[in-house]
């Protein structure tokens, strides 16, 4: 439709001293801290490894095919949330609807996925408690996870506030931030993925 | 740079009502308005305060007079804690750990960041409100839940943590008591992080015209640092919470290593795990976290000072240079905590320099402090008294810290009374001093009353001489070798000399706890009976004293222009000498 | 007797680098006396000449730009000051202590292995080999699972809250801990190193006074932190010769041996 100056000068009802939206900037922050708790998890897995006498090879220990499918799985949610983004610039409400929903249903099936994933180990008797790896793989998953949820609940309310508030100055903003997250959530994926399944 | 602000929208979007009037939970309880909420923050916080302090009179008692009954109480509490009305280790420890997180982040914090900074900082940049009020009533209704939890953790099964304030494992993971610490930990942190982006976007965001960085309060700058140290340094705390309660609930090894023997078995876990990797963790937060004690009270004593010295304070550019100074370099010094941890003696010299580094910009906002003080006309009011003691109380704390940021001599004094007495005089006779200054100082703005000057006094010389009556044996002690978390000094040789001096702070302690009784009277009774005050009553030129006292909702009537800096107190060819930021002609 | 070797103030020092500590301990506490009293000085003489007084106003200062300025030469003294300490003093006292060991075998050498709420050391005995350890042989009256089956381990005495040195000799321990986090500490030695599970970290120390001193545990550790106490004994080389000997497990045929001495805790 429009240039993204255009965009921006669309969503933002009031010019603030920093030129960035309240929400805006404030998911930025959020998303920061968010980082840092990744992070920290991320760096605890690299000396945890390092200090450890051994460590099962991601391929042999987990099921590499079925979190391949959820990562793809997990990248086009990130693609359908950007199209859901468009529509709302494009005032599309259904298209809106549609590509929400999939988002949704996208992040419902990573977790179905996940879930068969969890299930197998628990029926093998691998649990958290197993070892220091199965630790390190069901913590770090296990909050990603918890995340997708959050994010399901925040894009299922978008998609119900959609039946009222669709043309709110707002609303945009909302979704932008909501996809912002969306997309953290995907990239936490995208390092966890090689870094716990692959290597 | 600074462009036409029309923030009142952005603030008021989720509440746009005109003059619908609000039920007593909506006003009172669930309010939206960022002085309701910082008033919660006050009164909560300062509650904890007590509390905390009364944990620690009662083990006061088992250090100075070691093995003998608690008098009354001692009767009191069950025979598991305290058998025969003597303090059993247990609940010793339990009183200790928790006496360190109440006053850390259940008191301190909640009142530098959640009460002033709630209530002061949208005031000081013109805003009418913070940027996200839903937001800020969500923070305080989960700090509140969180420190309802930890006092909770004393009845429930387990009992309190009594494994330190810095929960290390093994001992947090085999210790009853430490799962319910960790779950209040996680409210206390997501309330934090909640506060701390609210914080950024409104200073950020919300600045009236004219108000531009260099413009702001020294207070508002203090907060600022404070909120990104919160906002980024709690999180690893979180995800090392989240892997001690993975240890204890799930029985993973995060921080167990193979072949733990406890009490003659060996424990069920797979190991694997390192316990040093939680002190990491642990004070990667926890040493950007006692910045976070110190800078919001360094920010009050800087408007205290200009207030009542009726000049700009020394090196306005130096503070706000220091103050960021400080935040950055307090991410690079944790492992000064941990030199004799185990860890590699090489990486201790790396936090050695670091250390030694960031005491520059501490030293030289002190300086600037005190050369505030050349040139002025003190006024020696309740709250300049106040903000006068926080320079040599903070300089001896501060000065402390040199022999056991020093690698070699901490060899000798870590986990010695020495950092004990250090970090009291930092936090108590420092940031709480500061913000007992503040108190009387905004309290009229907050209830359009003044506290009682007398009183106030008295307040002040008892509590200054009981402090230090606490803290200052506490050096001499740790030179002696007296030893940190001992329930009974007397038990070991080394201590025995020194042991008359823990009857000196803890009698001074339950005395301090006497002093504060006028305070807390005085505090009450001026808000309904005090001397009724007007808009500006100590002549200051920032913002929030351009507004009734107290604010009405959305502050300003309309929002204020700002012509100048914060502190042109006796500017030349000015009618009066406060030349207020707001007012174009003076 | 021993009350004569603590009072108020740093003990008496018992190791040959307890006085590098203690000079950095005195140096700068001077320093911080110093520093206090001229800035108390100063503070109070501003207090005083710059009270308010009718009709004198405040003297604004001077226009300043930037951010350095003469508030910034007390961070200059204090830095030199503090390069110097961190060159001269810190770094080559603490390599000293931490960094730079005695050859094992010029060395006295002893295990210390903590535990709620325990010292127990291990000594290697005359032929100077540690017998080895084994956590599945843990038993009360075997607190650190020593492999009797092990020959080494026939000479090796274990001892509970009781380490004895010979003077003039380096002693170096080998740390670790059985449970959870303590610390050693030796107030006299100035010597202090946490002893963390499933880590074995060296400490060394070389007493140069003959005497009995206080190793008090110095990480909370449970609910006994408190009472965790160990005697140490710095003898002579012979009178800590004669004390091996005497508390030396008998020598018995079969490999099976229960080692002599206090057990109790």
């Amino acid at each position: 439709m429009s240039s993204p100056s255009d965009i921006a000068a669309w969503q933002e009802p009031a010019l603030t001293s920093s030129g960035v939206p309240n929400a805006k900037l404030g998911i930025w922050l959020f998303l920061a801290s968010e980082v840092m708790l990744f992070s920290t998890l991320f760096t605890s897995y690299v000396v945890l490894r390092l200090g450890a006498a051994s460590w099962p090879r991601g391929w042999v220990a987990l099921n590499v095919p079925l979190a391949m499918v959820n990562t793809i799985v997990l990248i086009t949610s990130s693609v359908t949330m950007v199209l859901a983004y468009a529509k709302v610039i494009e005032k599309d409400l259904s298209g809106f609807r549609k590509y929400m929903m999939a988002t949704i249903g996208l992040a419902f099936l990573f977790l179905i996925f996940k879930s068969f994933e969890y299930g197998s180990h628990f029926t093998h008797h691998e649990y958290p408690s197993t070892s220091i790896f199965h630790a390190v793989y069901f913590t770090m998953t296990g909050l990603h996870c918890i995340h997708v949820i959050g994010g399901i609940i925040v894009n299922t309310g978008l998609l119900f506030m959609a039946n009222e508030q669709f043309d709110h100055p707002l609303f945009a903003g909302r979704v932008e931030g909501a996809g912002l997250y969306w997309h953290f959530v995907d990239i936490v994926w995208i390092f966890l993925f090689p870094c716990i399944y692959l290597i | 740079m600074v462009k036409k602000n029309n923030h009142a929208a952005a603030a008021h979007d989720s509440h746009s009502h005109a003059h619908h009037e609000l039920t007593f939970w909506q006003k009172y309880v669930f309010s939206l308005d960022h002085k309701i909420i910082g008033l919660q923050y006050l009164i909560t916080s300062l509650i904890f305060l007590l509390i905390g302090f009364t944990f620690m009179m009662v083990m006061r008692w088992s250090l100075a007079f070691p093995g003998t009954p608690l008098p009354v109480l001692g009767r009191l509490f069950p025979a598991d804690l305290a058998p025969n009305g003597v303090i059993s280790g247990e609940f010793y420890n339990s009183l200790g750990a928790m006496h360190g997180t109440i006053m850390v982040f259940l008191g301190v914090v909640p009142l530098g960041v959640g009460a002033f900074g709630n209530y002061v900082l949208p005031l000081q940049i013109g805003a009418p409100d913070m940027a996200f009020p839903r937001m800020n009533m969500a923070s305080y209704w989960t700090y509140l839940p969180g420190g309802l939890l930890m006092l909770a953790s004393f009845v429930l099964p387990g009992g309190a943590a009594q494994s330190g304030w810095t929960s290390y494992p093994p001992l947090s993971i085999i210790n009853p008591g430490q799962t319910v610490w960790l779950v209040g930990m996680v409210l206390l942190i997501t309330s934090s992080l909640m506060g701390s982006i609210n914080f950024i976007v409104t200073t950020l965001n919300l600045r009236a015209p004219g108000m531009s960085l260099m413009r702001m309060p020294l207070f508002v700058w203090s907060e600022l640092v404070t909120s990104v140290l919160l906002l980024l340094a709690f999180p690893p705390l979180e995800a090392a919470a989240i892997m001690q309660f993975m240890d204890r609930v799930f029985h993973t090894s995060f921080y167990i290593p193979q072949g733990l023997v406890v009490l003659g078995m060996l424990h069920k876990a797979s190991g694997g795990g390192q316990p040093l990797l939680w002190q990491h963790l642990f004070w990667f937060l926890a040493h950007p976290e006692v910045y976070v004690l110190l800078l919001p009270p360094m920010g009050i004593v800087m408007e205290i000072i200009a207030n009542n010295t009726r000049k700009p304070p020394h090196g306005y550019k130096t503070v706000v240079a220091s103050m960021c100074g400080i935040g950055a370099m307090s991410f690079v010094v944790w492992a000064h905590h941990m030199f004799v941890s185990g860890m590699s003696a090489t990486l201790s010299n790396f936090f050695l320099v670091t250390t030694m580094i960031i005491s520059v910009p501490s030293v030289a906002i002190l300086t600037c402090m005190v050369f505030s003080l050349k040139g002025g006309s003190i006024r020696f009011n309740v709250p300049m008294l106040w903000a006068l003691a926080f320079l040599p109380m903070f300089g001896i704390g501060g000065l402390t810290g040199l022999p056991l940021g020093l690698t070699a001599t901490d060899i000798y004094l870590h986990d010695t009374y020495y950092v004990i007495g250090h970090f009291h005089y930092v936090v108590v006779t420092g940031s709480i001093v500061a913000m007992i200054g503040g108190v009387y100082y905004w309290f009229p703005k907050w209830y359009g009353r003044k506290m009682n000057d007398t009183l106030g006094y008295l307040h002040f010389w008892g509590t200054l001489a009981c402090m230090n009556g606490v803290f200052f044996p506490m050096f001499i002690q740790g030179l002696a070798g007296q030893n940190r978390r001992y329930y009974d000094p007397t038990a070991h040789l080394h201590n025995l000399p020194t042991q008359p001096l823990h009857v000196v702070s803890s009698v001074s302690a339950w005395c301090l706890f006497l002093f504060q009784l006028p305070f807390i009277y005085n505090f009450f009774h001026s808000m309904f009976a005090g001397e009724k005050t007007e808009e500006n009553p100590w002549k200051a030129t920032t913002l929030e004293w351009a507004c009734p006292s107290p604010p009405p909702h959305g502050n300003f009537e309309k929002t204020p222009r700002v012509y100048r800096g914060p502190y042109e107190y006796s500017l030349p060819g000015a009618k009066t000498d406060w030349a207020p930021q707001h007012v174009e002609a003076v | 007797m021993t009350t004569n070797i603590y009072g108020w103030g740093l003990p008496v020092a018992a190791s040959t680098y307890a006085r590098d500590i203690d000079f950095g301990i005195r140096l700068i506490h001077w320093a911080m006396f110093t520093i206090f009293i001229l800035w108390a000085i100063f503070f109070t003489y501003l207090l005083i000449r710059y009270k308010k007084r009718d009709g004198v106003p405040a003297e604004r200062e001077p226009e300043h730009h930037g951010i350095i300025s003469t508030s910034l030469i007390p961070d200059i003294i204090v830095m030199v000051f503090e390069i110097g300490l961190i060159f001269f003093y810190a770094i080559p006292v603490w390599s000293k202590v931490k960094t730079v060991f005695p050859k094992e075998s010029e060395a006295n050498r002893i295990d210390v292995i903590a535990e709620q709420f325990a010292w127990n050391v291990h000594y290697p005995g005359a032929d100077g080999k540690f017998g080895k350890r084994d956590l599945a042989k843990i038993h009360f009256s075997n607190p650190i699972g020593l492999d009797h089956d092990d020959p080494a381990a026939a000479d090796d005495v274990v001892l509970a809250n009781e380490i004895h040195m010979p003077i003039g000799k380096p002693t170096l321990i080998r740390l670790t801990s059985k449970d959870v986090i303590h610390s050693f500490w030796v107030p006299e030695f100035r010597v202090k190193q946490d002893a963390v599970p499933g880590m074995t970290i060296p400490v060394w120390v070389e007493p140069n006074r003959v005497g009995t001193y206080e190793l008090s545990c110095a990480q909370l550790c449970g609910f006994a932190h408190s009472l965790m106490r160990a005697t140490v004994v710095v003898q002579t080389p012979e009178d800590y010769e004669k004390w091996l000997k005497s508390v030396a497990p008998v020598a018995v045929a079969s490999a099976s041996t229960s080692t002599k001495g206090s057990d109790s805790w």
